[in-house]
């Protein structure tokens, strides 16, 4: 059911079903959506924005919505998650529903709401009316997961209220042609600070589909921290659009690790839409095999003294692929931008391919704009360098694709955070597990 | 004991090292100066296993065949090269690579590897005697270490593996007099009738403080000139234009190039 058709189809009879079916807002929104996922399609490659990265893969196909009762499979990825981690939040959903049985919310400041999209679609319509998108907001899958997602997280802060422990958000999907779409929503209003984390574990070779949308809204100083820790099976099809807006002086990081999947693409956006924010865009991705990653990353400086840093990272073995686009858009009011772009590509195979593509788009003349990007191999100096201290070469290369790896994870701030990402990208690199004393 | 006999080096058909006569007896330390270009640090490289070079003739050390071992196995034996420009690692922290490097060589020796704790204090100690602070230990390798900061971290890694042939390549250069002071002390620490030492440098400065039983001249690409200490402070005061003059009327020119 991944031709067009057939999520046509499928939104004709389940569309009732959904949760918030009976909002007219969210009726019509759903409704608008499917049309324009229908009339759109999959993106292919002959859309400029999809150049490196088809669907047409994925529109061959066959997924079902399941409601499997895998809740075994979802308590042990999450202990597994939780073992040495602070204390925190954590929201489980398995197939992209809400288990609240599995769920550990904690005590939560007055002022802050956390809780599960379709509790939230339930409890405060209103509230969720102002930030759901609109139909013609993002590409094609974008659009199918606001006609079709009926769970994800919803998060709240009331002026100033600060959650001080990551909000987890833990997506079990995998289970064979099963699909999850989710929305989740992040609105931090003045002064507000948060952290969320978004994890979405796959399960041994399972051919899944995700299909994700994340809204942040970070209102004036508010301080937002987004980290997705995607580590889907390498069969999986993972689509995902994190959206920002950002207000005056916010700050927004977003740390996208995108470790599984056997096709991934990424859409990450934010837009400064009040003076003096401040926005992070970190990535690292790893593909082997035949996998593909894709990151198209969009920083609209819509306003004057904003600052953004784009920094990505990828590590490609096989014959995998990787695909960087860093759009950058400076309007002719935003004076003094101060941007730049990074892009470092570590080649381990021949048959490996990086592509990394900077947009810079300017209309004034009052900014300081940056951008590189390199592809390159292990560097034979640093390898030398550790092989004349006794480590054999492959502990040494092993140690020098780490510390690639490492640069990134050193601008995640949390060290929990820091330390279990750490420990994801050394179960992906070869012999990762002798480099553990490093964490 | 360290043979080196007709050694030619080159590195993408340029002749870089050419004809290269060494030894270097067990205990002893050996001086290298020549002027730029002359070959000192390929001839290092060569030495600890760097590859990318075309390399004819023979080294022979302790009875093995130097060439025919690949790096890390020369380092497990017990060279050491203290880098002139030592590498930046970023992302691994000092500690761990340390440790790494020790464990190799202790496990090639049949030696117990040592645990964090038992590393921690012995590297602590090392620490302490070549001036550097704990917090060193937590950084990443060489990551923003100043130029003296780099050259300590490097004697403390020969303190820590107990080399039987150290080659120090220019560990002198970048270095105001204090620090050269302190990296001297480490490398005369180590002196032993078991281990021997080439001191490779472009000025006679650091043969102040580490004093050397021979010193060889290396221009263009072979030993021209070796001698004992005053060999070191005659260079000084000619520089090394005479002795270029001297291999010049030589039978055996390098005038090939």
């Amino acid at each position: 059911m991944s031709a067009v058709q057939g999520w046509v189809d499928t939104f004709r009879a389940e569309a009732q079903r959904l949760p918030g079916a009976k909002l007219p807002w969210l009726a019509g929104a759903r409704a608008r959506a499917i049309e324009r996922f229908a009339a759109l399609g999959w993106p292919t490659n002959k859309l400029e924005k999809w150049r490196h990265t088809s669907l047409a893969l994925l529109a061959q196909q066959e997924f079902a919505v399941p409601p499997v009762d895998r809740v075994d499979l979802a308590a042990g990825a999450l202990a597994q998650l939780r073992q040495g981690a602070e204390a925190g939040h954590w929201l489980v959903f398995i197939d992209g529903q809400f288990a609240p049985g599995l769920s550990d919310i904690g005590t939560l400041p007055a002022g802050a709401c956390v809780d599960s999209l379709a509790g939230a679609l339930a409890q405060r319509p209103e509230r969720l009316e102002a930030v759901y998108g609109d139909a013609e907001e993002g590409e094609s899958p974008a659009a199918l997961n606001l006609a079709l997602a009926g769970d994800g997280a919803y998060i709240e802060l009331a002026r100033g209220v600060a959650i001080e422990a990551p909000i987890h958000l833990v997506f079990v999907g995998g289970v064979s042609k099963g699909t999850q779409l989710v929305r989740n929503f992040i609105v931090a209003d003045d002064g507000a600070q948060v952290t969320v984390v978004e994890h979405y574990i796959g399960r041994d070779d399972a051919t899944s589909f995700t299909n994700t949308v994340t809204r942040v809204r970070a209102g004036r100083d508010a301080r937002v921290t987004h980290l997705k820790l995607q580590q889907e099976s390498a069969q999986a099809f993972h689509l995902a659009a994190l959206d920002a807006v950002q207000a005056r002086g916010a700050y927004f990081a977003s740390h996208s690790l995108a470790f599984g999947a056997r096709l991934a693409r990424n859409d990450i956006s934010s837009r400064l839409e009040g003076e003096g924010g401040e926005a992070l865009l970190n990535g690292l991705y790893h593909v082997d095999g035949k996998r593909h990653v894709d990151h198209y990353t969009r920083l609209d400086h819509n306003s004057p003294r904003c600052t953004s840093r784009e920094l990505y990272r990828g590590i490609l073995d096989g014959t995998g692929r990787g695909v960087f686009t860093g759009r950058i858009y400076v309007a002719p009011g935003a004076v003094k931008t101060d941007a730049e772009q990074r892009s470092d590509s570590l080649l381990l195979s021949a048959g490996a391919e990086s592509d990394a593509r900077p947009e810079l788009e300017i209309y004034n003349d009052d900014v300081k704009c940056a951008h590189g990007s390199t592809v390159g191999q292990i560097d034979e100096t640093g390898l030398f360098y550790l092989r004349s201290r006794g480590l054999d070469e492959q502990h040494a290369r092993n140690l020098l694709v780490y510390a690639f790896a490492a640069e990134v994870l050193a601008r995640i701030g949390e060290r929990s955070l820091r330390s279990s990402a750490a420990a994801a990208i050394r179960a992906r690199i070869p012999g990762g597990q002798l480099l553990e004393a490093l964490a | 004991m360290l043979k080196i006999k007709d050694l030619h080096v080159s590195v993408e058909g340029r002749k870089i090292l050419d004809g290269l006569d060494l030894e270097v007896p067990s205990g002893e330390v050996h001086a290298i100066m020549g002027p730029n270009g002359s070959g000192k640090s390929t001839l290092a490289q060569v030495l600890a296993g760097r590859e990318g070079f075309e390399v004819s003739g023979a080294v022979e050390w302790d009875g093995v065949d130097l060439l025919s071992l690949p790096a890390e196995e020369r380092a497990r034996r017990g060279l050491f090269l203290a880098f002139q420009y030592p590498v930046e690692i970023p992302g691994v922290s000092n500690a761990y690579f340390l440790r790494s490097a020790v464990n190799a060589v202790r496990r090639y020796r049949g030696e117990k590897e040592l645990d964090a704790m038992d590393f921690l204090k012995r590297v602590k100690a090392e620490m302490q005697t070549v001036g550097m602070s704990e917090e060193f230990l937590y950084r990443s390798v060489n990551e923003g270490f100043s130029g003296g900061e780099k050259k300590r971290n490097e004697v403390l890694q020969m303190a820590l593996l107990e080399p039987k042939l150290a080659i120090l390549d220019e560990t002198d250069s970048g270095l105001d007099i204090d620090a050269l002071r302190i990296v001297a002390d480490g490398v005369n620490r180590l002196r032993s009738p078991e281990r021997s030492m080439i001191v490779i440098t472009h000025y006679q400065r650091l043969l102040d403080y580490i004093v050397p039983d021979r010193v060889h001249v290396l221009s263009r690409g072979r030993i021209v000139r070796s001698g004992d200490r005053e060999l070191a402070l005659e260079l000084e005061k000619r520089g090394y234009g005479w002795l270029e003059e001297e291999r010049r009327k030589e039978p055996r020119g390098v005038g090939q190039r």
